[in-house]
């Protein structure tokens, strides 16, 4: 006899496992040919998939706002983002489920080096395409680059090293106005400091060193809050850290020669998406060596017991300071990078909004973990934006996410997670490893 | 002289506020070992409560015609919104903190700056950005005493603070909850085995707190009388540092640290430009805690982060 609804069930169960075994056994590489090729359809018939559903224009932010703004338009959106994302993701997954393995099974024989930049490459030349159709989505892709910075240089502090940290937007200003400052000194034009020291065209070039300048500007300010706060073990960095957010915040809004209150307006515009993202998966590939090398794990027995570590011979303290150091030189890095994108910096933007900001990526996304800071950064910038149409009631929705999101899981999405590169972009299929 | 003297009086003033919202801070770390972030948003919400109960109050008086006294109206207020406030702190006690007992104790903290922030946007949401004007129950008077100038209202909010936090000390001290509660700041692990229940004890430490900000938010309210939804974040955090000044856990470190505070904020506006008030009173609280790492009453213990 047959039981209709029990085929159907088994039918149901069929699909999802054949999904969860096809989304198993394609590689990363493939994920990203699949993506490169949803970029392409939209870069080339975006405009005209959108006209015959109706659509104003190409959907932005996968239809967040469109959907927010004018809800009729939702079967509209919900179609563009199935014929344009879904569709060619899936195909070219599928199709090139084979030729990718194989691919990745060669690039898994040679360096690391080579198949990182391989795939890197590959999703860098996406998200430019991406990125292209719009200003919006250029400066929504830099903040949000600029964010994972920020969280992932934070997470080294509360999570690795288990402080409560608060002032990652003094190190962010730190780094900001120095960089800030440099660049408009030798390389601008402009009202504050006069004419530019350096030939223009040499400005691009020597940004990096701009950045480090600023890293190392937040660095010396952790330098000022680490010596005299892990003397002692306890919530001491807590409040340290918040007396030198203050500190940092009113002491720009006093400094004349860098704006006041006013801030500092028309840097030059150096942060552009290939350099964002050059910096961004440096900071990546630093942080985690970071903290998966010996000062990594050394930062871990602190965390847990500090007396322990001690006695297994870890200089506690060197430990504590250099790792609050390194943090803080990345955040200054992300904030000179931050103030060259929005090319406008005053002191409201790093108080304690920003802090709140931060931190709720930090939790949100999972402790200890490199790939949980790059999820909370993302989701929870992504989510700030597409619910923008919501006005205020977006800080409700977000603070409500964030507080369930503790409640069920208190250390975060992906907490104490390693981040294995090598792991990511291995073949996927049996046969084809090794 | 006299400028000293006025500046004395200003910095009580400013002071109590920052005492009363570091008393909430600080109950509640020496109990659950963890910071209630959301405090400095009770503070803004027990304002708010404030303005709604004088409001009705006198509402009430124009309707039946019995003269009610500003005094009386006041008290009234400050009563009924420490009642209502305290339902407040109970609420996120029990919503943020309660679940998260176990857990990373960061977890919790940013529970609490995720309620504080529902806080001040649910009041945006539901009372709109136009700023209220608190009510003024009671006529201003000016005295002079020498040189110094002393309003009445002045008097009333480090009157009323300083009364509070005697009753605050008597209950603590004398009453058998007041011993409960200092036993479970002893140890909250092992005082629970011999009976005393952690959730009785941690809503009504939540409770008093909360209860103490909403008075320092009406006593604000007289003072200060615009009232707006952010108002509680910058004295909110200040205040925390207050509360860690005064020594974890230490009631009347707190209180002091935070009429230290009011003082240090207060002297340096008054001999520098006021413009690097923050950059002064903030290094001199970082040198004082370079010198005192556990502030003025706390002990030295470490604490174990529990991750």
């Amino acid at each position: 006899m047959d039981i209709p609804g029990h085929t159907l069930q088994r039918d149901k169960k069929g699909v999802k496992a054949r999904l969860k075994n096809f989304a198993a056994s394609v590689p990363l590489i493939g994920w990203f040919l699949g993506f490169m090729g949803a970029v392409l359809v939209e870069y080339f018939l975006g405009d005209l998939i959108s006209y015959y559903l109706g659509l104003p224009k190409i959907p932005v932010l996968f239809g967040f706002l469109t959907v927010l703004k004018r809800p009729l338009l939702i079967p509209g959106t919900v179609g563009y983002l199935l014929v344009v994302y879904g569709l060619p993701i899936l195909i070219i997954s599928k199709f090139l489920q084979k030729p990718a393995n194989k691919l990745a099974g060669f690039l898994a024989k040679g360096p690391v080096t080579i198949a990182a930049l391989v795939h890197l490459g590959l999703f860098y030349a996406a998200l430019h395409l991406w990125a292209d159709l719009s200003d919006y989505r250029l400066l929504v892709l830099k903040l949000t680059m600029i964010a994972i910075m920020l969280t992932l240089s934070i997470n080294v502090i509360n999570g690795y090293m288990g402080e409560f940290s608060c002032s990652h937007p003094g190190f962010m200003a730190l780094g900001a106005y120095t960089a800030s400052t440099i660049t408009l000194l030798l390389f601008a034009n402009d009202k504050q400091f006069g004419d530019a020291l350096l030939p223009e065209a040499l400005g691009p070039y020597l940004f990096p060193l701009v950045l480090i300048a600023g890293g190392i500007a937040a660095a010396l300010g952790a330098l000022v809050i680490a010596v005299p706060s892990f003397r002692t073990r306890g919530d001491y960095l807590a409040i340290i850290s918040l007396a030198f957010l203050f500190i940092v915040k009113s002491l720009i809004e006093n400094l004349e020669f860098v704006g006041g209150p006013r801030g500092m307006s028309s840097q030059p515009h150096y942060s552009t998406l290939p350099m964002v993202f050059i910096v961004m998966v440096l900071c990546i590939w630093i942080i985690n060596n970071f903290v998966r090398s010996t000062m990594g794990k050394a930062l871990n027995a602190v965390r847990d017991n500090e007396l322990a570590a001690e006695s297994m011979t870890v200089n506690t303290r060197k430990t504590k300071i250099i790792t609050f150091m390194f943090g803080a030189f990345w955040a200054g890095v992300a904030g000179g990078l931050f103030a060259h994108v929005l090319r406008y910096v005053n002191p409201g933007s790093f108080g304690i909004q920003r802090l709140a900001e931060i931190l709720a990526m930090v939790y949100f996304g999972g402790l200890n973990s490199v790939t949980g800071s790059i999820v909370g950064a993302v989701s929870i910038n992504i989510l700030s934006e597409a619910l923008r149409p919501l006005e205020i009631y977006k800080w409700i929705i977000i603070p409500l996410l964030l507080i369930l999101v503790m409640l069920f899981r208190p250390t975060g999405l992906i907490a104490f997670t390693e981040f294995k590169p090598k792991e990511l972009m291995k073949p996927r299929q049996k046969s084809l490893e090794g | 002289m006299d400028l000293f003297l006025q500046n004395i009086v200003n910095g009580l003033q400013w002071g109590s506020f920052y005492a009363l919202i570091a008393l909430g801070y600080s109950m509640v770390y020496s109990i659950l070992m963890l910071f209630n972030f959301a405090h400095g948003d009770v503070f803004m919400v027990g304002s708010y409560i404030g303005f709604g109960v004088a409001t009705a109050l006198l509402g009430f008086v124009a309707l039946t015609g019995i003269p009610l006294p500003g005094w009386l109206i006041l008290i009234l207020t400050i009563l009924f919104s420490m009642f209502f406030t305290s339902f407040v702190g109970m609420f996120i006690e029990r919503v943020g903190y309660r679940p998260l007992r176990d857990a990373p104790r960061a977890s919790a903290a940013i529970t609490g700056l995720m309620i504080g922030i529902i806080l001040e946007t649910g009041n945006l949401a539901i009372l709109g950005a136009r700023r209220l004007r608190f009510p003024q129950l009671v006529e201003s008077a000016t005295y002079q005493f020498g040189g110094v100038y002393v309003t009445n209202k002045k008097i009333l909010i480090v009157g009323v603070s300083l009364g509070l936090m005697f009753l605050l000390h008597r209950f603590i001290q004398k009453t058998k909850w007041g011993m409960a509660m200092r036993a479970m700041s002893f140890d909250f692990q092992v005082v629970p085995l011999m009976g005393v229940s952690i959730n009785k004890i941690a809503p009504l430490t939540f409770a008093i707190g909360s209860a103490l900000a909403s008075a320092a938010g009406i006593l604000y309210g007289l003072a200060y009388p615009v009232l707006d939804p952010y108002m509680g974040i910058l004295l909110g955090w200040k205040a925390f540092v207050a509360a860690i000044l005064g020594g974890r856990g230490s009631i009347l470190g707190a209180a002091l640290a935070g009429f230290l505070l009011g003082f240090i904020e207060i002297f340096v506006a008054w001999i520098f430009p006021s413009t690097l008030r923050d950059v002064i009173a903030y290094s001199i609280i970082l040198l004082i805690l370079t010198f005192r790492p556990h502030g003025f009453f706390g002990q030295a213990h470490s604490t174990q982060l529990r991750l």
